[in-house]
């Protein structure tokens, strides 16, 4: 596959873990702990585990996982909201297939599809839009969520809709934005990060000037990054790079894909349809200013939340969850006093747990091998 | 949120509605090319053009010469750390 | 009733061993008892949707399903039985569409399906149509195949493209709107056995990795044989386009289903002579050994991946579902 296997190649892979190797000695000199290097987004979470990367790095360096999983920080409140949703008998709900065993207080949308209500797993946002065409007597509601890389798919559908003039269809708004995150990250008083890699396709839409207050005002490397394995790993040496040389700045090794100045058209339509909330609610990490968006008053008839009445309630996250210190990156998922117990994918207590990009998941699932022996 | 793959358009189905068919591997679907064209890149120019394909849309074109740079770079990095294992070794050899 | 069973269900299956229409079927048991020193006995019902998809349908599903099963145990499948559950309405020619399929997939194997049984149901009560089957082999006396049998050193061989049917199957659903020429590999796996088993009469495990894929079957030998399962991936073979739904979807294809593929573990000394086998017939000639088993880490299975890490290849959670990150 063009543009993917070329990425992939193993070749190149071992010539740059040993370059890899040599300049993490010398970037995590004098210091008492090794580099900690983090991932803010679910899809490099993702490579990470799939390739094994992380046992072919250096001592030297650690990777931390993020919290950039937008379905796994789905508050459990909003879950049961979406549930509410879906129970409503006029209503078709259409949602990705990761937001499907997300569990609310009570169930999660695959158990309420299996008592009966109609949920349906869509693709892409214009495949909810079809299904609302087919079915004029019904509401389809589409369960919109993703950090901005979703967002503009989103928000062109609802432009769609309103050229068409299609009045049954709305969405239920989850998208949340990426800098308070890493932001909310940072000024975390327990942080020991030297370095980020990137979201690359955050980025994609975005660009690179909004990172640069991590630069200037933080003082870390933030390398953005594509999901290609050797993507990360050529990343991880331009961060490692940054540290030797006590550069902070913005790179981007993602260039084929993104664009300084981002994606015009697609921040043209987030822009149109929708606007900044003060606050969103994310599991394991509690409220964060501005987080969140909304749709806007100008397109109210295609807001799920204005159109029906939901619980709207907040669902405290259950008191063994420690999943907030895992995505601040201050605990490791095997140290989660649940982990693997109570806590597993058949039965997750937490965010982590829920979706294949979670750290926990990914731990539980793709383990961790060191020789002979199995950590997990 | 971050799962995209490049794939190739392969032809317009509509103009008005900016909608294109990508082929993937050999896997082909319907995308929305909003995102990716304007006055400079009308509808009918986007044939051929390789994408990154997410949700059902066309984010962004592929800049194919960034690609190769990137290839490039990552190929004569490897190829550099090649001749400094074989400097090292020649060198133990000598000493 | 006896008008459908006699004019669509027995005139496709037309054999003598059905045709009297007794309440039961008959087998001389000497006959039965030349072949092997065991019975092996197994059903599955089929509830696919959509009825007919590229490569095949609920019977072709139906047939090799059950005779596969019976093949995973060394036996050599005879018999099947086969019961109907339609929903009010089906058309009729959608049921003559599929016992003509099972019926050309039964004469493929050599195997009779020799009784029945047929209800039908309020509209809503079934989805279109369930069908189960039942079948009956027999066990040559040498063959000793069990999920225990995994002993450090052996080896483990897969006989082709894995993922085509799951990828089929999620492509004529229709709801993700993918255009592929995919087709399910839906083919029994008897006359495969069979020839593995004269080059190698002591092979330790096999099965059929249907649903949760090659993933699910090792692990399930993992476990059973508390030994480790080592993989390349790199030597497991998977066509493009089942490649492509899985990179669009966000899926992992060693999880997608299967229909035609099976897992055999054998001892290292004639994995060669076995795969050098398989290739001569259509349904092993993609045939490669994908691994071997070791002792350590017991009951994982731990994969190289195609970029060179390692990881643990573990079972699967529930049903896989497409995903956006």
């Amino acid at each position: 596959m063009k543009y993917v296997d070329e990425f992939r190649d193993p070749e190149q892979a071992r010539k740059w873990l040993g370059k890899i190797s040599a300049l993490a000695k010398l970037a995590q000199a004098g210091k008492d702990r090794p580099l900690h290097i983090m991932e803010v987004c679910g899809g490099h979470t993702h490579t990470i585990f799939r390739y094994g990367i992380k046992q072919m790095l250096p001592q030297e360096i650690e990777l931390v996982h993020g919290p950039g999983c937008p379905v796994c920080v789905l508050p459990m409140g909003r879950v049961d909201d979406c549930v509410a949703l879906a129970e409503h008998p006029e209503v078709i709900l259409t949602t990705f297939g990761d937001a499907m065993r997300v569990p609310g207080s009570q169930k999660s949308l695959h158990q309420a599809k299996a008592e009966g209500a109609d949920v349906r797993m869509v693709y892409s946002p214009t495949d909810a839009l079809s299904i609302a065409r087919k079915h004029p007597d019904k509401e389809v509601v589409f369960f919109a969520l993703g950090f901005e890389t979703t967002m503009p798919s989103t928000a062109l559908t609802v432009l769609q809709a309103e050229e068409e003039g299609i009045g049954n269809f709305s969405l239920f708004c989850n998208h949340i934005t990426i800098i308070p995150t890493i932001k909310a990250i940072l000024d975390s008083p327990d942080l020991q990060l030297d370095g980020f890699l990137g979201p690359g396709h955050v980025s994609m839409i975005i660009g690179q000037h909004p990172y640069s207050f991590i630069a200037k005002q933080y003082k870390k490397p933030l390398v953005i990054s594509g999901f290609e394995p050797l993507d990360i790993l050529q990343s991880i040496w331009m961060i490692l790079s940054q540290l030797k040389e006590h550069r902070h700045e913005i790179e981007n090794q993602y260039g084929r894909i993104v664009q300084s100045e981002g994606n015009h058209n697609a921040l043209s339509a987030i822009e149109k349809v929708f606007e900044v909330r003060e606050f969103f609610e994310w599991r394991g990490l509690g409220s964060i200013e501005h987080s969140g968006v909304r749709v806007r008053e100008g397109y109210a008839r295609y807001d799920a939340e204005r159109k029906f009445s939901i619980p709207n309630l907040k669902i405290a996250d259950p008191k063994s969850c420690q999943c907030g210190e895992v995505l601040r990156g201050t605990l490791k998922p095997k140290d989660c006093k649940v982990f693997g117990t109570t806590c597993k994918p058949e039965t997750p207590l937490g965010a982590l747990m829920v979706s294949t990009e979670g750290a926990c998941a990914a731990y539980y699932s793709y383990g961790q091998i060191d020789s002979n022996q199995i950590i997990s | 949120m971050c799962l995209g793959i490049p794939g190739k358009i392969i032809e317009i189905t509509s103009t008005e509605n900016k909608l294109a068919r990508v082929d993937v591997a050999g896997v082909k679907r319907q995308i929305n090319i909003a995102c990716i064209v304007d006055d400079d890149h009308p509808p009918e120019s986007c044939v051929g053009d390789w994408v990154l394909v997410h949700v059902g849309f066309a984010m962004v074109r592929i800049n194919e010469e960034e690609a190769t740079r990137t290839l490039e770079l990552l190929r004569k990095m490897g190829e550099m750390q090649d001749e400094i294992k074989a400097m090292q070794k020649s060198e133990e050899d000598n000493s | 009733m006896r008008d459908l069973i006699e004019n669509v269900i027995v005139k496709s299956f037309d054999n003598p061993a059905l045709t009297p229409l007794e309440d039961q079927a008959r087998f001389d048991l000497k006959e039965l008892t030349c072949r092997g020193d065991r019975l092996a006995f197994t059903t599955d019902s089929y509830v696919v949707d959509p009825l007919f998809f590229p490569g095949g349908d609920i019977g072709t599903l139906s047939v090799n399903g059950t005779i596969n099963d019976l093949a995973m145990g060394g036996a050599v499948p005879l018999y099947l039985s086969c019961g109907f559950i339609l929903e009010e309405g089906l058309p009729i020619e959608t049921l003559r569409q599929v016992t003509e399929s099972m019926k050309q997939e039964a004469e493929k194997s050599q195997v009779s399906i020799v009784t029945g049984d047929t209800k039908v149901v309020p509209r809503g009560a079934a989805d279109k149509m369930f069908v189960n089957t039942a079948g009956i082999g027999v066990i040559p006396k040498e063959v000793d195949i069990a999920s225990t049998r995994a002993k450090p050193g052996d080896l483990v061989i897969l006989n082709g493209f894995i993922g085509d049917h799951g990828a089929a199957i999620l492509i004529a659903r229709g709801d993700l709107s993918l255009e592929s020429s995919v087709e399910s590999d839906c083919q029994s796996l008897s006359r495969l056995v069979q020839a593995m088993l004269k080059v190698c009469p002591d092979i330790h495990c096999l099965r059929d990795a249907t649903r949760g894929g090659v993933a699910t079957v090792l692990n399930e030998f993992a476990q059973s044989s508390g030994v480790c399962i080592k993989m390349d991936e790199t030597k497991i073979p998977i066509r493009d386009e089942v490649r492509g739904v899985c990179e669009i979807l966000g899926l992992d294809p060693l999880y997608l289903a299967n229909e035609g593929i099976l897992l055999a573990i054998v001892p290292r000394d004639c994995a060669e002579q076995v795969v050098e086998t398989m290739r001569f017939l259509p349904e092993g000639q993609n045939s490669m050994i994908i691994g071997e088993v070791v002792e350590a880490p017991a009951k994982r299975v731990v994969m190289k991946t195609s970029f060179g890490g390692e990881r643990i290849v573990d079972m699967m959670v529930g049903e896989q579902l497409p995903r956006i990150c």
